[in-house]
Order: C-alpha cells, then sequence, then structure tokens
C-alpha cells in the first residue's frame, strides 16, 4: 500500500484543533458580557411613572425627605433654611420600592401616622416593627408560601437560637426592597446570586456582622477553602443549600443551622439522591423540562449537579447499547469455539 | 498466501509502553467514572477518593494522549493510521465479512498483518476514530470540567458545563464499548493469547 499521497490523521485533528481554540475564544469572548456592558445596564434609569401607585402622592410627603440623601427644613428660631444629611440607612430609594412586593402600600400602613409631624418625636423610634407573620400569618391568599412554616423554621434556627429577638426577619428581607424571586425568576444564576447576597450582606461585611455580635468576622473564602473549584460552587449554588435544612418544597428554607452542622460531603450533592434535587433545582429543572421539551428534559435530565447521572433514561439506553454489545461478543466467541 | 509462524517485529518500546500506560489509565479512569456516575452514599468507592484519582489518571493520559499525538506526527508509526480513500469501502466489507462470516469458515484474514499494515481496514478506522476523535474530546472536556471557568456560560441554549459533561460521559461510554471489543478482539489471533503476547515482547505472530 502507498501511504505517501495520504495525510496522517494526526495532521488534521491539529489544525481542527486550532479552529476550534479559535471559535472557543470567539464564543467565549462574545458570552462573557464586557465591562462596558454591564455598567450600561447599571446606569439604565429605571423611569417609574408614580401615578400609577394610588399612595405615590402620599408616600411623596415622606419621600421628599426619605428618598435622596439630603434634606431641608426651615430653622424657626434662626428662620435660615438648614440642609443636612440623610442617614444613609434612613434614605428610601423610590426606583426600588416601587418595584418592590410592598409597593402599593403607603408608609403609614406599617409606621406610625405621627411620622407626619416634623421634627419627628423622640419616642417614635421605639415603636414595634411588624415581621412577616405579623401581616402575612393566616393569609389564605399567601398560604402556597406557607409563611407559618417559614416562621417556625426561623424559629428554631441559629439566627433564632442565638440572636433571639434581636434577630428579625428584616435582618436579611428589606421590607421597602423585597421582591420575590425563585417563583418567578427563570434566570437560576440570578436567583442564586440573589439569595447569596442575603447571606454575604452579614457574613460578607462585618460593620453588619457585628450588629449583633462582638466576635470577629469569619473569612468565608478561608472557611470554604477546602471546597474544589470554590469560585464555580459559590455561583452554581446557593449557601442555604448546605448551610439549611432542606424541604422537598420551593419554600425557600430559613432553618440555618450551625457550621457544625452544614453539609461537607460531596456525595450529598454529587449523588443520585443529590440534596439538590429537591427545592429550587428541581422546581427550576422542571420548569426547564416543560418549556424546552422533550429532548432537552432527555439529555439534561433531573438533576442539575455535575457528574452524578443527570437522566435515567440515557442510564438505561446505554445500558442496552452496553448488553447488546457483550451479547454479540459472546455470540461471535461461542461460534468461533463450536466451529474451532 | 501461506504466513505459517511469520513473526515481525511490529511493536516498538515505545509503543509498547504507551500502550501499556493508556489501557492502565483506561481501566482506573472506567472504574472511577462509574463511580463519579452513579455515585450515592455508601455505595461505591468514596466520591471525593473518585474524584482525586479520576483527576490525575486523566491528567496522565493527556499527557500519554501528547505523546502518542508526536509520537504518530513524526515517526513512522503516523503512517499506520492513514486511511487510503481508494477502495476503502470494499475493504472495510471485505474485513466486515470476514469477521461475521469468515472466521467460522476458518478462511484466512483479508488483510494479514506485515510490516506495511499493522492494522486491517476496519481497525484502521476504529483506531482513527477513537484516537482522534473521542480520546481529544474526552480530553478536552475533561479539562473544561476540572476548570469549570474556562468553559463557555452558553452555547446555542445550553449551559456550557452540563454539555461539557454530556460530550465527556458521551465519549466515555463509547470509548468504554470500543475497549471491550477491542479486547475481545485481541484473541482473535494465532492463539487466543498470542496478541496479548505480542503487546509485551513486541512481535507479531501471523496466523
Amino acid at each position: 500500500m502507498v501511504y505517501k499521497a495520504n495525510i496522517r490523521p494526526a495532521w488534521v485533528v491539529l489544525i481542527m484543533l486550532l479552529l476550534f481554540t479559535l471559535a472557543f475564544t470567539l464564543v467565549k469572548t462574545s458570552d462573557t458580557p464586557s465591562s462596558k456592558t454591564i455598567q450600561a445596564e447599571q446606569e439604565k434609569p429605571d423611569k417609574i411613572d408614580l401615578s400609577r401607585f394610588k399612595n405615590a402622592a402620599e408616600n411623596e410627603v415622606c419621600l421628599k425627605c426619605h428618598g435622596q440623601s439630603k434634606y431641608t427644613y426651615e430653622n424657626p428660631e434662626s428662620k435660615k433654611t438648614v440642609t443636612k444629611r440623610m442617614f444613609a440607612e434612613l434614605v428610601m430609594n423610590r426606583d426600588v420600592f416601587y418595584v418592590s412586593n410592598h409597593r402599593e402600600f403607603k408608609c403609614t400602613d406599617c409606621h406610625s401616622e405621627d411620622y407626619s409631624t416634623f421634627p419627628h418625636a423622640g419616642n417614635l423610634r421605639m415603636e414595634a416593627k411588624a415581621n412577616c407573620i405579623d401581616c402575612h400569618g393566616g393569609d389564605e391568599k399567601y398560604a402556597k408560601f406557607k409563611f407559618e412554616q417559614i416562621e417556625s423554621e426561623f424559629q428554631a434556627s441559629v439566627h433564632s437560637e442565638k440572636h433571639s429577638e434581636d434577630f428579625t426577619c428584616w435582618m436579611c428581607h428589606n421590607a421597602h426592597t423585597y421582591k420575590i424571586n425563585a417563583r418567578t425568576n427563570e434566570n437560576l444564576k440570578e436567583t442564586i446570586l440573589y439569595d447569596n447576597l442575603i447571606c454575604l450582606n452579614c457574613h460578607g461585611d462585618v460593620k453588619n456582622y457585628q450588629l449583633l455580635t462582638n466576635k470577629i468576622k469569619p473569612n468565608i473564602l478561608q472557611k470554604h477553602e477546602w471546597l474544589p473549584n470554590q469560585a464555580s460552587h459559590f455561583t452554581n449554588v446557593r449557601c442555604i443549600e448546605c448551610h439549611a435544612r432542606n424541604e422537598d418544597t420551593l419554600v425557600v428554607a430559613h432553618h440555618v443551622v450551625a457550621k457544625n452542622q452544614a453539609v461537607r460531603k460531596c456525595e450529598a450533592c454529587h449523588s443520585k439522591n443529590s440534596i439538590l434535587y429537591a427545592s429550587l433545582y428541581k422546581y427550576q429543572v422542571s420548569l426547564k423540562i416543560q418549556k424546552e421539551g422533550f429532548i432537552k428534559g432527555l439529555l439534561m435530565g433531573e438533576t442539575t449537579t455535575i457528574g452524578p447521572d443527570k437522566s435515567n433514561r440515557l442510564n438505561i439506553i446505554s445500558l442496552v447499547i452496553f448488553s447488546l454489545t457483550i451479547l454479540v461478543i459472546m455470540i461471535h466467541a461461542i461460534l468461533r469455539i463450536k466451529n474451532k | 498466501m501461506n504466513h505459517e509462524n511469520q513473526r515481525f517485529y511490529l511493536y516498538p518500546v515505545w509503543i509498547r509502553i504507551w500502550h501499556m500506560v493508556n489501557a492502565l489509565l483506561c481501566l482506573i479512569l472506567i472504574i472511577t467514572g462509574l463511580s463519579i456516575q452513579f455515585s450515592n452514599p455508601g455505595t461505591m468507592v468514596k466520591f471525593s477518593a473518585a474524584v482525586s484519582v479520576h483527576n490525575i489518571a486523566g491528567i496522565i493520559l493527556s499527557i500519554s494522549y501528547a505523546l502518542f499525538f508526536l509520537g504518530n506526527l513524526f515517526t513512522p508509526n503516523g503512517a499506520y493510521y492513514v486511511i487510503p480513500v481508494k477502495g476503502f469501502i470494499t475493504r472495510l466489507k471485505k474485513q466486515f465479512i470476514y469477521y461475521t462470516i469468515g472466521i467460522f469458515k476458518k478462511e484466512d484474514a483479508p488483510f494479514p498483518v506485515n510490516e506495511e499494515s499493522k492494522f486491517n481496514p476496519l481497525q484502521q478506522v476504529t483506531y482513527v476514530v477513537l484516537m482522534y476523535g473521542f480520546v481529544p474530546v474526552i480530553v478536552l472536556t475533561g479539562w473544561g470540567l476540572l476548570y469549570p471557568e474556562i468553559t463557555v456560560n452558553s452555547f446555542v441554549g445550553f449551559s456550557g458545563l452540563d454539555l461539557t459533561d454530556l460530550l465527556h460521559i458521551f465519549a466515555g461510554f463509547t470509548i468504554s464499548i470500543i475497549m471491550c471489543v477491542h479486547v475481545y478482539f485481541c484473541t482473535i489471533g494465532k492463539s487466543p493469547v498470542s496478541n496479548f503476547i505480542s503487546m509485551i515482547n513486541g512481535y507479531h505472530e501471523s496466523h
């Protein structure tokens, strides 16, 4: 046989590899948002039509001062106009409030009517603040969100046990900005980021962390050094998957456990009975299969972790192919022995 | 043609060492790969141990594949992987008919092994598809899974990581099937064990 005229397949593969690298780089650069587009998205002003909200005009009385970083009043003694800075945590951003779940409320639904006078009376800051369950408990309209279960899970959590009354719903959920997320957002990564930022608000910021303790805040990156591909885990898994008891429902886990009870075994997630198969991921995958059809459902399967068997149907197909191969080999071998 | 008692020195030392290392790595990778794929607490090899062994074996396989690749680019051994296009289908058919019918009638192999062609047409096409198709795919996707941040975020609507995972598993499954068939076909020699001995001493015995 003459080989001289033919090309070795290794050269072909080498050229294909080069082309692949080129295509890969192109796809990779196009799907990573550049800093410019991120900036543009952040700067995009949210124009909110306040006339859509029946309480907006009334709320403006408060937001006139609390809607920006400074406020102005006339000093009755000196008759001078004074401009002062508003404490950052007392500033309510209209753009955020009017897209939040509580956007239809007026300020005085939750805060005392007495705030209508200025300067506000000193004892007003002692007013008791309502917790989620105070409004949402026992309400049929909100039954599917299971606020009672959330409340009892929270009561059993390490947050509640260690800090008792000091730790309220508002430590994690801001009543002025809260927006439903896991059930409505189809972008899994956004939901994960949203939920993890709640934890990081204190566990990633010593100022907030030390509101409840004088302890030194542990360094999260160091504490999770044992976790392979840390960055991938942090962007693809919610803190609560390992740090809270998850029930097999979409209800966001509130039973946050002490650090020594957190999940540390790889196979807790990377296995057939993955804990991730409960809750958020199950909901998202079922949505995905519904929306994107059979083939994608078949290929992408029922879990979202890397490694463990994803799809039972694919497993059955591969088992059949493997068995057939072994069967053909056995028949061939038997025939060979017989004909010897 | 009578090939009785013909011996050819076909497998140089580097090929035999590479082949042995490759076989061992493939076995380790298949076993650990399966235990990662079907991981369940308590039933298989410990997940973290399986992952570590799989990663290390995969890295060694990448190096070993790079050596194979370079060896077949620049040494005469690469010529055995060149498929002559003319009459290829006819030769493939001939070999297929030999394996399905001729072999049982004790016919002579249509493409006996000699210094110029180490592989029969069916072997040749399998090895080319395997070594220049599935193995590069499994090595590349393996690195993609080892460093997930280098994979693309999404590709034609699929998550890049899921797709990489799927390709890796598909290639792994195919390689495992080919390996089973490969081991069985090695029993078709002068005696059922002679081809295995060839891969140790380097000499091929014709039958």
